[in-house]
């Protein structure tokens, strides 16, 4: 039973979606305003977070951010307005996807299983590259010797990428095999994620080592 | 520039007629000099002469009368110089005036020997003593050369011209600084109107000084005022409207996601019969609900995409982008693989994926609802273009509709079963197209059906 909370101010949205998404068999707690939200996250650490972005008070933005300060829970930005400022900024903030308000249950019950699996690697040993060394079995990912923490999404995408150096993944594919998206999926939560996962492996994000970019197609893991 | 040339050219003919006026006073006041001149000879010496005249007296008036006489009595002469020849050097004109004239002075002007002259001749009359004057027969003729006034006259036009010539700059640098001052204004006037005339409203002149152009151009600026304050105004109305639509979809956002999460859990509740025996018309009445929320969820969703659109706010991700690979994904995320056929070959295009889905889905849409299946996608590519036509089986679009298919929730008949579209479809799919530089239009086939066709500027345009 996947624990979830979801920060929402609106008692109607949020007591809607709390039945909806129990039915999917969630154990949902609910929390008005971030401050709360906050304070729950520490009392619970939950599985996973479905955030509202409009939010009195502190925002889902800063929520987001100071939650990401300790914790590498996976974050579902909730937004109303769809707006690509509020998906870009939600994503820098560390969010590792986003739905649009009205969401149909089905499709939200789909995304959180989407995120939960991510932390589910191939067990095939511990891969090395050069100062990268990542052990498939206990998920633990060290860089020159010391631990970095990932968010399943950015474990994932590491395990997919460096499953096959050198080969050249598209935007599509990588959201297909790390976020479960389909055909319509935003080709910027890929983006989004390899920035992230660069500034917590690279030395220097800015000409990275080990992600890095085929220019007009996608991403590759090294050859290192 | 003409105004310059008018200018200078007036300023030449000037100093032109000034130099002429000026020669005419010359010659003038030189032949009334020479004939004053010879009056007073002869006057001085005609009581002297006897009469009638003999050759010796005819000798001595001719003497009097000075160098290139000729004194003519009937039909003897007494010549001397140009004149010697007698009679035959004087012209018959100025004889005549001199014979048939009451005793005037006659004057003529000769060319000899390619240098000017003068002929005056005056018939001498004889004052009897009764005071009557009568003609006493006798005619003087003297030649006076007028090559120092034709040299006066000369240095007076070279003068002129040369005066004329320094001038001349200062003419043109004066014309130009006046046609600055009178033309300018009227350019800047000109320039603001096709200004406003193109749209910008803004545009004003700076009036200059308090003359008629000065008081037309405060008239053309307070039009332009008062256009631009109205235009404001429409434009402030219709951004409220379009922000209202706006913000009531947004708002309409929040129940719509209580709506949608509640509706699916009666929904599925019932379906699944956890609840025990249910009803029919309750079973009915939770699956209207969600149909009926869905609907509502898309049309929202529809009026705050037209509204991004609209406000040009719409943000669009362009990349190379395979259409037929579109097509497949819009058909098979929708579940419409079965009903549509898909022919061509692949297309690649420079645009936004998702919104190329939005236009593909809308018009497949367009057709599986208002045609008959099946639907046919056909794709093609020209070096400049790549073409989507999607047709379908149906009856086509009444003509009188067809103008208005791309119109917002354009109803053509009133009367007509409402079709579960949102009306906005086909409206969001020709903003999309128009987006990526592209066009659609709708028409018939011959053999009845609609066919709609998507264009779209080839790839390499932009790509690089």
């Amino acid at each position: 039973m996947p624990d979830l909370l979801l920060i929402e101010d609106d008692a109607m949205v949020r007591r809607g979606l709390q039945l909806a998404l129990q039915r999917h068999g969630h154990v949902v707690v609910g929390a008005e305003t971030g401050e709360i939200g906050l304070e729950t996250f520490a009392d619970r650490n939950p599985d996973l977070v479905v955030l509202d972005l409009m939010l009195p008070g502190i925002d889902g933005f800063e929520v987001c951010r100071r939650i990401r300060r300790s914790s590498q829970v996976p974050i579902i930005m909730l937004t109303a307005r769809g707006d690509d400022f509020d998906v870009v900024t939600g994503l820098e903030a560390g969010a590792d996807d986003y739905v649009v308000k009205p969401i149909q249950p089905t499709v939200l019950d789909a995304r959180i299983r989407a995120v939960l699996r991510r932390a589910v690697g191939e067990h095939d040993g511990v891969r090395v590259h050069g100062g990268l060394r990542i052990d498939t079995d206990s998920l633990m990912v060290t860089v020159e010797g010391a631990e970095v923490s990932l968010t399943p999404t950015e474990l994932r995408l590491l395990l997919v990428l460096s499953r096959s150096p050198g080969r050249v993944f598209s935007r599509q594919q990588l959201l297909e095999q790390v976020w479960e998206q389909g055909y319509l999926g935003d080709s910027r939560l890929v983006d989004n994620g390899v920035m992230r996962l660069r500034t917590k492996i690279e030395r220097d994000p800015a000409s990275p080592r080990y992600v890095q970019t085929a220019r007009g197609f996608g991403y590759r893991f090294g050859p290192v | 520039m003409a105004f310059v040339a008018v200018t200078v050219l007036g300023a030449g003919v000037a100093v032109w007629a000034g130099v002429r006026q000026a020669s005419i006073a010359l010659v003038e006041s030189s032949r009334s000099q020479q004939v004053s001149t010879l009056v007073s000879q002869i006057t001085a010496a005609a009581p002297s002469v006897g009469y009638p005249l003999t050759q010796q007296s005819m000798d001595q008036l001719r003497v009097a009368a000075g160098p290139d006489a000729l004194v003519v009595v009937d039909d003897r002469e007494s010549g001397d110089g140009l004149l010697a020849d007698g009679s035959e050097a004087v012209p018959q004109r100025l004889r005549k005036a001199v014979r048939g004239g009451s005793g005037r002075v006659s004057t003529q002007r000769v060319e000899i020997d390619g240098s000017p002259w003068l002929l005056i001749g005056t018939p001498v009359m004889l004052t009897d003593p009764t005071g009557a004057r009568k003609s006493s027969g006798v005619e003087v003729y003297v030649a006076r050369d007028l090559s120092g006034v034709e040299e006066d006259v000369k240095a007076l036009v070279r003068s002129a011209a040369g005066a004329a010539l320094l001038v001349l700059p200062f003419a043109v640098v004066i014309a130009v600084l006046a046609a600055r001052s009178v033309l300018r204004p009227v350019g800047r006037l000109r320039t603001t109107a096709r200004r406003l005339a193109d749209g910008d409203l803004a545009a004003r002149s700076a009036p200059m000084g308090s003359d008629e152009l000065a008081q037309l151009t405060h008239t053309v600026n307070d039009m332009a005022a008062s256009l631009q304050e109205t235009m404001a105004e429409l434009t402030r109305m219709e951004d409220d409207a379009r922000r209202f639509a706006a913000d009531v979809s947004h708002e309409l956002r929040t129940p719509l996601t209580t709506l949608t999460a509640t509706v699916e859990v009666l929904h599925d509740a019932l379906a699944q019969g956890t609840s025990g025996p249910v009803e029919d018309d309750v079973r009915e009445s939770a699956q209207l609900a969600v149909l009926e929320t869905r609907r509502l969820v898309r049309l929202v969703e529809e009026v705050i995409e037209i509204a991004r659109l609209d406000a040009g706010t719409a943000d669009v991700r362009r990349e190379p982008t395979d259409l037929t690979a579109v097509v497949h994904g819009c058909l098979r995320a929708r579940g419409w693989e079965d009903e549509v056929e898909v022919t061509g070959s692949p297309v690649t295009v420079w645009a936004d994926r998702r919104r190329l889905d939005l236009v593909v889905a809308n018009l497949v849409g367009n057709g599986l609802r208002h045609g008959r299946a099946p639907v046919r996608v056909a794709l093609s590519a020209t070096a400049d273009e790549a073409v989507m036509s999607v047709s379908d089986n149906g009856d086509g679009v009444p003509a009188d509709v067809l103008p208005h298919v791309f119109a917002r929730f354009y109803k053509g008949d009133p009367a007509r079963t409402r079709t579960p579209g949102s009306g906005l479809g086909l409206a969001i799919a020709e903003e999309n197209a128009r987006l990526h530089g592209g066009t659609i239009t709708a028409a018939n086939a011959p053999d009845g059906g609609a066919v709609f066709t998507l264009r779209l500027p080839a790839a390499s345009e932009e790509e690089g």
